[in-house]
């Protein structure tokens, strides 16, 4: 276990593409349920306790070394959502890229040769963690805190919130994410012996219905 | 070099700027045009293209900061064929997209070399910025930064990364020149004072073959780098 490794993978800067994506900020500012400080951590809050927690199960599982195919699946059953999966699969790959340049394994290549086109980015986020030295709690911790920073980091672009305010937020959140991390670590860790089926699969309608919209936008700071 | 089998592992160099494929063939030359809003990359692209087209097999990344506007202007112009026209969306940060996270390009960039086969040419051209951006050298192989006339003639002697350092300057729109009391001596004399002996050159794509020397520049690295001789 390293912490260090544990800051380079959940840094903002980690060159995986994140910065393009406001994880459905945009559309629910556009929607006018997003418009301060308070509503952007309830937004927050709402999407780490559903998705964020979802995918914080798939990292933490692929961080235990089960199989990244059969993990692959079982995001692909909680994503119904066509466009928030097609975003899942190209983040995925790029975070594919970022994580074979800094931490290369036999894992990360055998995984990038079998989908070639991208896993779901927890899935590949996970993977990456195991090959940095991680463990699964700590591949738990940065799906989750990437589920929630990149939001943050959109709405203060798209609202010109005040970033001190953002980022308290975040801090505010800090409980929660902790929390999230160890749930998801705690099932991950029964995947080995009762498979996927154990892993949360808690979803946002909303998000789910907005991202669909959004993908149709002809005009977008965001790509979701 | 790389070791890998590209069987076992075909991927496994893609993060980078190798410039090979698996197959041990050179892959096409990716050259960045970068640049501020409205000094006419999206043009300098569309003249590349007409100018190139019948001679080489070119392909088009966009940056487009909130809009898939330029891609649709290249398609609209049909400068070349839609395939053969990617639109990357940047999140609001153009210069990221082109510097401190390129992982979209190079995705755009090899789809678009796994869709065409024997491509020559990759243009990659960034959002409308500002004078600090340039082009990782891990998603192209050269880079142009376009200025033009009407930004004040005091651009070149500002400098900033991509007036001084970017492989060819362009200083476009000399026809405007002199409507916006530009001084094009001025503009020459601070771009070869900030750039030494890199190349500047000065256009205006309203004229007929305005786009020659950039054409022929364009020509002329991709010769060195086919023949192995660009770093």
């Amino acid at each position: 276990m390293s912490r260090a490794a544990l800051l380079v993978l959940a840094d903002g800067r980690f060159p995986a593409g994140g910065h393009a994506h406001s994880g459905g900020v945009e559309a629910a500012v556009a929607a006018g349920t997003v418009r301060d400080p308070a509503s952007l951590e309830a937004f927050c809050r709402g999407r780490l306790h559903t998705t964020g927690l979802t995918g914080a199960g798939l990292a933490a599982a692929a961080a235990t070394g089960y199989d990244a195919l059969a993990l692959d699946e079982a995001a692909d059953a909680r994503t119904p959502a066509p466009a928030l999966r097609r975003v899942a699969r190209r983040l995925g790959r790029q975070m594919m890229r970022a994580a074979r340049a800094t931490w290369p394994s036999d894992g990360l290549d055998r995984l990038a040769h079998d989908r070639p086109q991208g896993a779901h980015q927890p899935v590949v986020l996970g993977a990456a963690a195991r090959s940095a030295g991680l463990a699964p709690l700590e591949a738990a911790h940065a799906a989750a805190y990437e589920g929630v920073g990149g939001p943050a980091t959109a709405a203060v672009r798209l609202l010109s919130l005040d970033p001190f305010h953002a980022t308290a937020v975040l801090a505010r959140l800090a409980g929660d994410l902790d929390h999230i991390a160890d749930r998801a670590a705690s099932a991950a860790a029964r995947v080995a012996a009762e498979g996927t089926g154990v892993l949360p699969a808690a979803s946002a309608p909303l998000l789910d219905l907005a991202a669909e919209q959004h993908a149709a936008w002809p005009v977008r700071l965001f790509a979701s | 070099m790389h070791l890998d089998h590209p069987v076992t592992a075909p991927q496994r160099h893609t993060y980078g700027a190798e410039p090979f494929h698996a197959d041990g063939s050179r892959r096409a030359l990716r050259v960045g045009l970068g640049g501020p809003v409205g000094s006419g990359k999206t043009a300098t692209v569309a003249a590349l293209c007409r100018a190139l087209r019948t001679q080489l097999s070119i392909a088009v990344v966009t940056n487009d900061i909130y809009t898939r506007e330029d891609a649709a202007f290249l398609r609209r112009e049909a400068v070349l064929p839609p395939e053969r026209i990617t639109a990357v969306e940047t999140g609001a940060c153009p210069h990221t997209a082109i510097r401190d996270d390129i992982s979209a390009n190079l995705e755009a960039v090899e789809q678009l070399e796994e869709s065409l086969p024997a491509l020559d040419l990759i243009l990659v051209e960034s959002g409308g910025d500002n004078l600090t951006a340039t082009f990782s050298r891990g998603l192209v192989d050269t880079q142009i930064f376009v200025i033009d006339v009407s930004s004040g003639d005091d651009i070149p002697r500002k400098g900033g990364p991509g007036i001084t350092t970017a492989d060819l300057l362009i200083v476009n729109k000399t026809d405007l020149a002199p409507y916006v009391g530009a001084d094009l001596n001025t503009m020459a004399t601070d771009a070869h004072k900030q750039r030494g002996d890199l190349p500047v050159v000065f256009t205006s794509l309203t004229a007929p073959d305005g786009i020659g020397q950039v054409a022929a520049w364009i020509t002329g690295r991709l010769t060195a780098w086919q023949a192995g001789a660009t770093s």
